[in-house]
C-alpha cells in the first residue's frame, strides 16, 4: 500500500480540476497575479498538461501600481516558460488616473481590478477563469465552490452555486454565464509555502527579507517603490529589513519586519506568526464582511 | 499560528521534512449548533493552534458581544458566520475548514444538521473518509442522529465517531454514556457501519478533545484527536482493480498521444494490460508520464498521463481498466437518488448524468420507493422533492463503464443535470445494472401512445399557432421548438415551407383548398401525436371550424391553441414577405385579412400580443403555459 502525502493528494486534485475545466470550456484563461498562489497554480498547470503546454493564456489584470519587481519577475518568468500573457489595464482607470492615494483603496481596487477583470473577461470572451483563491483565506471563502458560477454580469449569486460531490464537477453554463475555477481551494497558506519549497518554484524576491525603503503609516510599513508616492510632511523613507506576506499594489500592501531570507525561514516565521495573512491587505479592513461584498460585485 | 512544536524554532528543516510526509484526512461533522458542533470545530482549530491572534482578538470581542459563554471564549463564533451572513442565506451550505497536527492535515466538511439540509450533508459526506456524529448527552440518540447515520452509511463512509457531547451537563456520568453507546450500536446494526467509536466529551470544556479528561477516569478509549490521528484511512480502492476515467487526451504533436486522468482504483505499472471501457479494445501501458519524470508505477489518487503501446480508440469519458478485471458496462441501472433541486424529479424527462468524465443523456423512473431518512422506512411516492431520497431506475442513452457505488465511489457516483438550467439537480449512487429481462418496467407489451411517450420521456401534444400572415407565428414557433429541444423533447414543426411544397402541393388558396390544407395538417398532427411527438404547427388557419377539427382528432388535453395576436395594421406594416403589398395590388386573391376573413380564436389556451412582447418573451410564455399544464412533466404513470 502506497500512502500519498497530503501535498501529493492536493496536487493530484488540482490537476484533475484543471483538466476538467479545460475539457469542458471553450475559452479558458488563468488569472495570473504574480503572487505566490499564482506561482503554485501555474506550476501545477504545467504538470496537468505536460508534455503539452497549458492550453490557455495567462491574464494579468494590472493596476499599474504593482511593485516594480513584480513586473520584472512576471515578464521574465512568462518568457522563460514560453507562455502567452495578456496584460489588461482598465483604460477608464488610466484615463481618470485612478490611484490609491487620491481615490482610496476601495475605489482603486474596484475600478482597476474588479472592473478591469470584467472588461478583460468580456473582451476576450473567456468562459472559464482560473484563480488562486483558497478556502482558508477568509471566512466567507470557506463555502466557495471549486467551480463558482457567475452570471453574465459576473455576479456571484449564492443561489446559482451548485453542490459539488466527489470529484464530479458540473461545468455546464448557460449562454453568457462563466465559471471561476479555484484549483487551490483546499490548499492552506502553509501548503502553498511548503510546495514552493519542495518544488523549487520561482517567486518574486519581495517575499524574502531585504533592506527596503519604507515609511510607517497608520502602523503599517509601506514600501516607497517609486516616486509616485507622495510623502507626508516629515516622512522620510528608512531602509529596514522587511518582506511581504502577500503582494498587491505597493501602496496598499503592508510589509513585515523580518530577516527571513530563505524559504524555510519564511515558513518558520509564518508558523510562529500570530496574525493572519490577509491582515496585510487593506481591502479586508475597509468594512466588515467586505470580502463577501466584493465577491458579489465580481471581485475574485 | 504558534505550532507548539519546538522543532519549528529549533530546526525548521527537520520540521519541514516531517510535515512533508503528513497524510491527509477528510472528515465530516454532523450535528446542529445545539449539539455543540461549531464549538467542537472551533475547539479543534483552537487546540491545533490554527487561530491567529487577530482572529482571537475578534473572537474575544465577539464572545463578549454575542457569545453565549459569558466572559469565556465562545469557540462556536470561530466557525459560525454572524447574523447578517446567515440572513443572506449563505451559511446554509457546506463550509470547509482546515487544520493540521504533527501527523496529519485535516479537511473538515462542516454541514448544518437541520432536516432540510440533507443535500448539504450528502455533499460534504461524498468526499469524507470519516464521519463525526454529534449526540447531546442529555438527549441521547435522536431522530437527527438516525438521519445523519443513515446518510453517512449511504454515502459509503464506514468509519464513524459518535461524539457524545456535553457530558459536563450530565455530571460526566458513565451510565449516561454507556446507555447512549448501547442505544447507538443497536440502532446502527441495521446500517452498513462496521467501525463505530463512541467518545464521551465536552467540546466546551475541552474534555477528551485533545487532552484526556480527568473528570472521566472511567473512560479508557481514545480522545477525539487520538482517534483522528491514528484512524486508518488507507484507501480500500487501491487494493481494487485499476480504473482511470480519461479526462483529456494529451496530443502535443503527432508522435505523442497520452490519456490524462486521475486513478480512482487500483494501481498501474508499465507493461500492464489495460482495456478501454466501454469500447472493449485492449493494449499495454507503454509509459506513465508526469512532468517530474516517467513513473514505473502509479496508485489510486494520482493524476497521470498514460501512453499505450497500440493505437487504440480512446477519448474523454472512456475508462481505462485492468484488462483482467475490467469495469462492467450497462445503460440501465437501479440507483439511490438524492434530489437536490426545488423543482421535483420529472419521471421520464430527459436529463443529463455525469459520471467520472462522461456526460450522457439520462431519464429516471419515478421512485420505486422513497426512504424516510428519519425512520428508514420505505414508502411509495410518485416523485422526489428537494432533500428526498429514493431508489429509482435510470436509463442512459448509451452504455457506460461503472462499478457499484459500494465498491468504488468514483465509479458509481453520478450527478444529474437539468438540460435547460444546467443546474445539478440530484446525486445518484449506482447500485446495480438492470437486465432487460428483469426490467418489465421498460417493456411495453402494446406499443401505444403511452408506450411511445414513455420511450420519448415526455407526453405528446400539439401546439397550434394561429394568426395573420406576418404575425410572427413561425418566429415564435421556432423559438419554442428550440426551447423544447433543449428540454429533451422530440418535436416536429409543420409550417408552410415543409407542407405546402410536399404533402399539399396540389392545393391552392381557395376556401375549399384552405380547408383541405388544414384538415390534412390536423390528421398528420394526430399521427405524429400517436407516435409520441410534440407537434408545432404554424399556419394562418383562419377558420374556427378547421381548428376545431384539429382539436377534435387528438385527446382533450393534447391540443394547445396559441393565438399570435397581431393587429392587421401591424402585420401589414411589417409585411416581411411583401405579401400584403401584393394582395393590395390584387395580385394575391383570397389573402387573409384583405379579401378573406380571419376568425380569431374564442378561447385559445395561450394568447401572445406581439406588439407588447419580444418573440423570446412570447416563446417563454408558451413554454411556461405548457409547463403550467403539466405537459412537460414526463409521461403519466401507467
Amino acid at each position: 500500500m502506497t500512502t500519498l502525502t497530503h501535498l501529493q493528494r492536493l496536487e493530484a486534485e488540482t490537476i484533475r480540476i484543471f483538466r476538467e475545466a479545460v475539457a469542458e470550456s471553450e475559452r479558458p484563461v488563468m488569472l495570473y497575479s504574480v503572487g505566490k498562489d499564482s506561482a503554485v497554480m501555474l506550476h501545477v498547470a504545467l504538470k496537468a498538461f505536460y508534455p503539452s503546454p497549458p492550453p490557455f493564456p495567462l491574464l494579468h489584470v494590472d493596476t499599474t501600481w504593482k511593485f516594480r519587481q513584480m513586473y520584472e519577475f512576471r515578464d521574465k518568468h512568462v518568457a522563460d516558460l514560453g507562455l502567452q500573457l495578456i496584460v489588461h489595464q482598465n483604460p477608464e482607470a488610466k484615463r481618470l488616473g485612478i490611484n490609491p492615494f487620491d481615490h482610496g483603496s476601495s475605489t482603486h481596487t474596484d475600478i482597476w481590478k474588479t472592473e478591469g477583470l470584467k472588461q478583460a473577461l468580456d473582451g476576450h470572451g473567456f468562459d472559464a477563469a482560473f484563480g488562486g483563491a483558497r478556502r482558508d483565506e477568509e471566512k466567507s471563502r470557506a463555502k466557495e465552490r471549486v467551480f463558482s458560477l457567475r452570471s453574465p454580469q459576473h455576479r456571484w449569486d449564492p443561489k446559482l452555486q451548485r453542490p459539488e460531490l466527489w470529484g464530479v464537477y458540473n461545468v455546464r453554463r448557460n449562454p453568457g454565464e462563466s465559471v471561476r475555477v479555484f484549483p487551490l481551494s483546499n490548499w492552506t497558506e502553509l501548503d502553498v509555502w511548503q510546495y514552493i519549497h519542495l518544488e523549487s518554484i520561482p517567486i518574486v524576491p519581495l517575499y524574502l527579507a531585504a533592506e527596503r525603503p519604507v515609511v510607517e503609516r497608520d502602523g503599517t510599513l509601506i514600501m516607497v517603490d517609486d516616486d509616485r508616492m507622495p510623502l507626508h510632511p516629515g516622512e522620510e523613507p528608512q531602509l529596514r529589513s522587511v518582506r511581504f506576506r502577500t503582494l498587491g499594489c505597493y501602496p496598499l500592501t503592508g510589509a513585515v519586519e523580518s530577516t527571513a531570507a530563505t524559504l524555510p525561514e519564511i515558513i518558520q516565521e509564518m508558523l510562529l506568526a500570530t496574525t493572519s495573512e490577509r491582515q496585510g491587505r487593506a481591502i479586508d479592513h475597509d468594512s466588515s464582511g467586505s470580502m463577501e461584498k466584493k465577491k458579489q460585485e465580481g471581485y475574485f | 499560528m504558534a505550532h507548539t512544536s519546538d522543532l519549528i524554532a529549533e530546526d525548521i528543516d527537520a520540521y519541514l521534512l516531517a510535515h512533508q510526509h503528513k497524510s491527509l484526512l477528510r472528515f465530516i461533522t454532523c450535528g446542529s449548533v445545539d449539539d455543540g458542533k461549531s464549538t467542537l470545530i472551533g475547539r479543534l482549530l483552537y487546540e491545533s493552534k490554527m487561530v491567529f491572534e487577530d482572529h482571537l482578538a475578534t473572537l474575544a470581542t465577539d464572545s463578549r458581544k454575542v457569545g453565549t459563554q459569558g466572559d469565556e471564549l465562545d469557540f462556536a463564533l470561530l466557525v459560525d458566520g454572524l447574523g447578517a451572513e446567515r440572513e443572506q442565506g449563505i451559511t446554509i451550505d457546506v463550509a470547509y475548514r482546515f487544520f493540521s497536527t504533527e501527523g496529519r492535515k485535516y479537511i473538515v466538511a462542516d454541514t448544518p444538521g437541520h432536516e432540510q439540509y440533507t443535500r448539504n450533508m450528502v455533499t460534504g459526506a461524498s468526499t469524507a473518509d470519516v464521519a463525526v456524529i454529534l449526540v447531546d448527552a442529555r438527549y441521547g440518540v435522536l431522530t437527527q442522529t438516525r438521519r445523519h447515520s443513515f446518510l453517512v452509511s449511504l454515502l459509503g463512509i464506514t468509519k464513524v465517531v459518535v461524539a457524545i457531547n456535553k457530558l459536563d451537563l450530565v455530571d460526566y456520568s458513565q451510565e449516561v454514556y454507556d446507555r447512549i453507546d448501547a442505544d447507538y450500536r443497536e440502532f446502527a446494526g441495521g446500517l452498513n457501519l462496521p467501525d463505530i467509536t463512541c467518545i464521551p466529551m465536552s467540546a466546551l470544556r475541552g474534555d477528551n478533545i485533545t487532552e484526556r479528561s480527568p473528570a472521566m477516569p472511567w473512560y479508557s478509549g481514545p480522545t477525539l484527536m487520538d482517534y483522528l490521528e491514528t484512524v486508518e484511512v488507507e484507501d480500500d480502492r487501491q487494493a481494487g482493480a485499476f480504473r482511470m476515467p480519461v479526462q483529456w487526451v494529451n496530443r502535443p504533436d503527432l508522435d505523442f498521444r497520452g490519456f490524462s486522468g486521475q486513478i480512482v482504483g487500483g494501481t498501474l505499472s508499465v507493461g500492464d494490460r489495460v482495456r478501454v471501457v466501454p469500447a472493449g479494445t485492449s493494449s499495454t501501458v507503454a509509459r506513465i508520464v508526469t512532468m517530474d519524470g516517467d513513473l514505473e508505477r502509479a496508485v489510486t489518487g494520482q493524476s497521470v498521463t498514460v501512453t499505450l503501446a497500440d493505437e487504440v480508440d480512446c477519448s474523454r469519458g472512456d475508462v481505462l481498466c485492468a484488462a483482467d478485471d475490467p469495469a462492467p458496462t450497462a445503460d440501465q441501472f437501479r440507483a439511490h437518488v438524492v434530489w437536490m433541486a426545488e423543482q421535483p424529479l420529472a419521471p421520464g424527462r430527459a436529463y443529463l448524468a455525469k459520471i467520472g468524465a462522461r456526460t450522457v443523456g439520462a431519464s429516471l423512473s419515478g421512485p420505486e420507493f422513497l426512504i424516510d431518512v428519519n425512520t428508514l422506512e420505505q414508502a411509495p411516492a410518485a416523485t422526489l422533492h428537494l432533500n428526498e431520497i429514493g431508489v429509482c431506475d435510470i436509463r442512459l442513452d448509451r452504455s457506460i463503464a461503472f462499478d457499484p457505488y459500494v465498491d468504488n465511489r468514483e465509479m458509481g457516483g453520478f450527478i444529474v443535470i437539468d438540460r435547460l438550467t444546467n443546474d445539478t439537480v440530484a446525486a445518484g449512487l449506482l447500485r446495480a445494472p438492470l437486465r432487460q429481462s428483469h426490467n418489465v418496467h421498460w417493456q411495453a407489451l402494446e406499443v401505444d401512445k403511452r408506450a411511445q411517450a414513455r420511450l420519448k420521456g415526455h407526453r405528446p401534444f400539439v401546439v397550434w399557432f394561429t394568426g395573420l400572415s406576418g404575425a410572427g407565428k413561425s418566429t415564435i414557433a421556432d423559438l419554442v421548438e428550440q426551447r423544447l429541444h433543449a428540454l429533451g423533447v422530440h418535436t416536429c414543426l409543420l409550417d408552410g415551407d415543409n407542407v405546402r411544397h410536399g404533402l399539399n402541393n396540389d392545393l391552392g388558396f381557395s376556401e375549399p383548398d384552405r380547408r383541405e390544407n388544414i384538415r390534412r395538417i390536423a390528421e398528420v398532427s394526430r399521427l405524429m401525436v400517436d407516435a409520441g411527438l410534440v407537434v408545432l404547427t404554424s399556419f394562418i388557419s383562419p377558420y374556427r371550424a378547421e381548428r376545431a377539427l384539429a382539436r377534435a382528432v387528438v385527446a382533450e388535453d393534447e391540443f394547445i391553441e396559441v393565438h399570435v395576436d397581431t393587429p392587421l395594421e401591424v402585420a401589414e406594416a411589417r409585411d416581411t414577405k411583401g405579401l400584403y403589398a401584393k394582395a393590395r395590388r390584387g395580385e394575391l386573391p383570397d389573402f387573409t385579412g384583405i379579401d378573406s376573413p380571419y376568425e380569431p380564436p374564442e378561447h385559445p389556451e395561450v394568447t401572445v400580443d406581439t406588439t407588447a412582447t419580444t418573440p423570446e418573451q412570447a416563446a417563454d410564455a408558451v413554454v411556461d403555459a405548457l409547463r403550467g399544464r403539466g405537459l412537460l412533466d414526463g409521461p403519466r404513470s401507467t
